[in-house]
């Protein structure tokens, strides 16, 4: 008797978890009033503009970055442009010490806007998420922006 | 096309929800295991750089090759039209799906990114013989489903001929595929190209049969259904004859090897002064899991009760087979490789010794799990579906039958 | 403002589909600039066609690049090479010997007849016809146009049935999450790896930094080139002197030759 209630009960707990997950879903939205997520920081890179315009960046750049990637890989070409190195070297942050952030900090520039948008990026597994430590001693102070100076730059 | 009456089992004993449970905890643990390992890395595993297939693949393999015996049954009983294997086809197609998912499932999460199995299904190397199973493997699955709705759907009944030789002709190309893994490595000297296709046919057979008859007796006896001992001794005796094939062929395997001089170092490996290896090979393979068990089945003589018997004798088998593929796998891949034949070979990366292999918690834990997903679907499957027969029993199966001491 | 600047600057190009081609084109005199140092290595112990390199070119099959080792000249205790590559791939050890990866390693060899031994490198052995390729079921096991056989790790699912394949032991799992990668050599868990021939170097015109290491510290045992052009001097020796292949009987036709084996 007693399985024949749970039986029963099993759908109904699924479908209120479902339930719960829509709802909490779409209070997420960015247009949601109810969202706890704050909107997060963007650190801007180093110099006046993107290699692309901004919006279309925040559209595409996973495209434009796959698409190099097997450009680079299968035949060679590495144009600087559109690569992940250029991207990580031109977006780094500072963290203590004015050393450059990896992907493991939510501060680096990949992963502020991922972390809000809830999207994994996998990237870093393989790529270096910051310029090689012997590059870092040419960048000056000015180079590596802290998010604080960059705040409100877009 | 028969008269057999198929029942789902009731399943609501406490023994049924026990052994779910038991079932359902060895699933949840493997999946446990398998994260556990993706999360850490391959190094808490046994696996190395020396040998990177372990237990994981050896459940799997045996699994999978497993699968195509376990149709076996109901392709004897559909193509070559044998009326007592008739009633048995459809748990053959059950238990065949099952333990293919079962096999699959280990595979695939101890790939190194299983997060990108996706790319496996939608990048295909053609020349690899790997992408060709996924292939046979997907079509398999299709070719069960189809054939198992025609079996179990009267008004399709008709197309069981059909269903039964496309399943048939299908599941011999995919343990040929599944011995080209192996026969097609011209780097590995343990596994020679011309037997391998047929040795994993073969052992198909033997593995898949005990498969079958160890679940078939084991599902008849707990929900109490007639199983009489005219197919239970006709299988036993046929489960002999493949482990006496399956012998056969080690022989000419490990014989022909030798005839290749390169290869007789490997073959003293496995053969003479493997340590473990050897050990397993000629205890585990060849005296638990073919000479014990033949000897038990081909001694089997009429009055006798065949069901115990064919149990313990089709557990060996099972034994035997993990252990051959253990020896065949891991084995194969712990003999160094030879760089430079005649030489001798020293490096800091283990050229030219032997590389140990201890297989450890979590990967065990990810095999033991694929067997107990197996379990779980065949126990909800005849629990769900019609696929046992209500009777078994002598007279059920063959109306014509006379009992052994009742002479007319 | 800066968005503004990007429109105007970019706004309408078409930017990686059928138009890269041209938007490459107009990069070209801004990247003889920018680009890194190596490109001025240009010709240094190079083919003809190292004019091919260029950033924005694809590779070809007009050279197969390869290498020869001299193992007279490969010293017994000498692992500069090793140690270079380990420098320039970011390949360190976790203390777990059976499962650290190694891309080119030093063996020794010792023929049982007379006792003599002989110490060289093994790495990836870029075969003509490889068979990680062969095997690999996604196509992430590949041989570039110029003959470099890699590993596409955002196609490689970690099977290792390469590893398998390899009869040089050549290739290593990564059995272990990595943190700090070198940006030119990225590598990850769950993926098979092997030795690229240092192809970050290549594309820019520069030798393989074991080779490198070889002529600066070690024996000099070491030569990179293109095999097929004649006029190399990598083609030169292999006309002129005996070399060998490793398992050259499974006809496999390695990249890397060797010399005095």
């Amino acid at each position: 008797m007693g399985l024949r209630r749970l039986n029963l009960l099993l759908p109904v707990f699924f479908l209120l978890c479902m339930a719960g997950f829509t709802v909490g879903y779409a209070a997420s939205e960015p247009g949601g009033k109810t969202t706890g997520v704050p909107v997060p920081v963007i650190p801007a890179g180093k110099g006046e503009t993107c290699v692309e315009d901004i919006d279309f960046m925040r559209r595409n750049h996973m495209d434009l970055l796959k698409h190099q990637r097997d450009e680079t890989v299968f035949n060679g070409v590495r144009t600087r442009r559109h690569s992940l190195k250029e991207c990580v070297s031109c977006h780094v942050v500072a963290g203590p010490g004015n050393v450059p952030v990896s992907a493991s900090s939510p501060k680096h520039f990949c992963r502020s806007c991922h972390d809000y948008a809830a999207v994994n990026v996998d990237c870093f597994q393989c790529h270096a998420s910051r310029p090689e430590t012997g590059a870092l001693a040419e960048l000056t102070d000015r180079d590596i922006l802290s998010p604080a100076a960059t705040a409100g730059t877009d | 096309m028969n008269r057999t009456t198929y029942s789902e089992i009731e399943g609501h004993s406490k023994s049924f929800y026990a052994l779910a449970a038991v079932l359902a905890l060895f699933v949840l643990c493997g999946f446990f295991c398998a994260y556990y390992m993706e999360h850490y890395g391959h190094y808490i595993t046994g696996m190395s750089n020396q040998v990177v297939w372990g237990i994981p693949h050896v459940f799997a393999i045996f699994l999978i090759v497993a699968a195509s015996g376990a149709l076996n049954i109901a392709s004897i009983g559909s193509v070559f039209g044998k009326r007592l294997y008739q009633p048995l086809g459809r748990f053959s197609g059950l238990l065949a799906l099952a333990l293919l998912v079962g096999g699959l499932v280990v595979l695939v999460l101890d790939l190194g990114r299983p997060d990108l199995l996706i790319v496996a299904m939608t990048h295909y190397n053609f020349s690899s013989v790997f992408a060709w199973n996924v292939f046979l493997y997907i079509g398999f699955m299709l070719v069960i489903a189809v054939y198992l709705w025609v079996q179990m759907e009267r008004r399709m009944n008709r197309h069981v001929r059909a269903a039964a030789r496309v399943a048939f002709i299908w599941r011999l190309v995919l343990t040929t595929g599944t011995g080209c893994i192996f026969g097609f490595i011209v780097a590995r000297e343990a596994w020679h190209p011309l037997i391998m296709a047929p040795l994993f046919i073969a052992m198909s057979f033997a593995f898949g049969l005990a498969v079958y008859l160890l679940a078939l007796l084991a599902a008849c006896k707990g929900s109490n259904r007639d199983i009489g001992d005219v197919v239970v001794r006709r299988m036993g005796r046929l489960l002999a004859v493949q482990v006496t094939i399956v012998l056969g062929l080690t022989v000419i395997q490990h014989a022909t090897n030798l005839l290749v001089s390169e290869n007789v170092g490997v073959e003293r490996f496995i053969l003479l002064d493997g340590g473990n290896y050897t050990l397993l090979f000629w205890l585990g393979q060849v005296v638990t899991g073919s000479l014990v068990p033949m000897v038990l089945l081909f001694r089997l003589r009429e009055p006798q009760d065949p069901n115990h018997t064919v149990s313990v004798a089709s557990a060996l088998v099972i034994l035997g087979g993990f252990v051959q593929l253990y020896v065949l796998v891991i084995g194969g891949q712990a003999y160094p490789l030879n760089m430079f034949p005649g030489m001798e070979i020293t490096s800091g990366f283990f050229d030219g010794v032997v590389a140990g292999y201890t297989p450890s918690l979590p990967e065990i834990g990810l095999a033991l799990g694929g067997v107990a997903l197996t379990g779980l679907i065949v126990l909800f499957g005849i629990k769900l579906l019609r696929f046992l027969p209500v009777s078994l029993a002598n007279a059920a199966i063959d109306p014509h039958h006379v009992p052994h001491n009742g002479r007319v | 403002m800066i968005r503004k600047a990007a429109i105007e600057k970019h706004g309408t190009d078409p930017v990686f589909d059928p138009g890269r081609r041209n938007f490459l084109g107009s990069m070209a005199a801004a990247a003889g600039i920018t680009l890194a140092p190596g490109v001025i290595l240009y010709g240094i112990g190079k083919s003809s066609a190292a004019s091919a390199n260029a950033p924005t070119a694809a590779v070809t099959s007009d050279v197969r690049w390869g290498m020869l080792i001299d193992v007279n000249r490969c010293g017994e205790g000498c692992d500069d090479c090793v140690t270079a590559c380990n420098t320039e791939n970011g390949i360190r050890g976790h203390g777990r010997e059976t499962t650290d990866a190694q891309w080119i390693r030093k063996l020794t060899i010792s023929n049982p007849d007379n006792g003599t031994s002989k110490s060289l490198p093994v790495m990836c052995q870029h075969c003509a016809d490889p068979p990680c390729v062969e095997v690999c079921p996604t196509g992430a096991s590949f041989k570039r146009a110029d003959g470099i056989v890699l590993v596409d790790k955002h196609s490689c699912i970690g099977c290792r049935y390469c590893m398998i394949a390899c009869p040089y032991k050549a290739r290593s799992f990564v059995h272990e999450a990595l943190d700090n990668q070198k940006p030119h050599a990225p590598r990850g868990k769950g993926t098979v790896e092997s030795c690229t021939m240092c192809v970050h170097r290549i594309d820019s015109d520069r030798q393989p930094a074991c080779v490198e290491a070889c002529s600066d510290t070690g024996g000099g045992a070491m030569l990179f080139g293109d095999l097929n052009n004649p006029a190399s001097e990598i083609s030169k020796r292999i006309a002129k002197f005996t070399t060998q292949q490793i398992r050259a009987d499974l006809g496999l036709d390695p990249g890397v030759r060797y010399r005095n084996l």
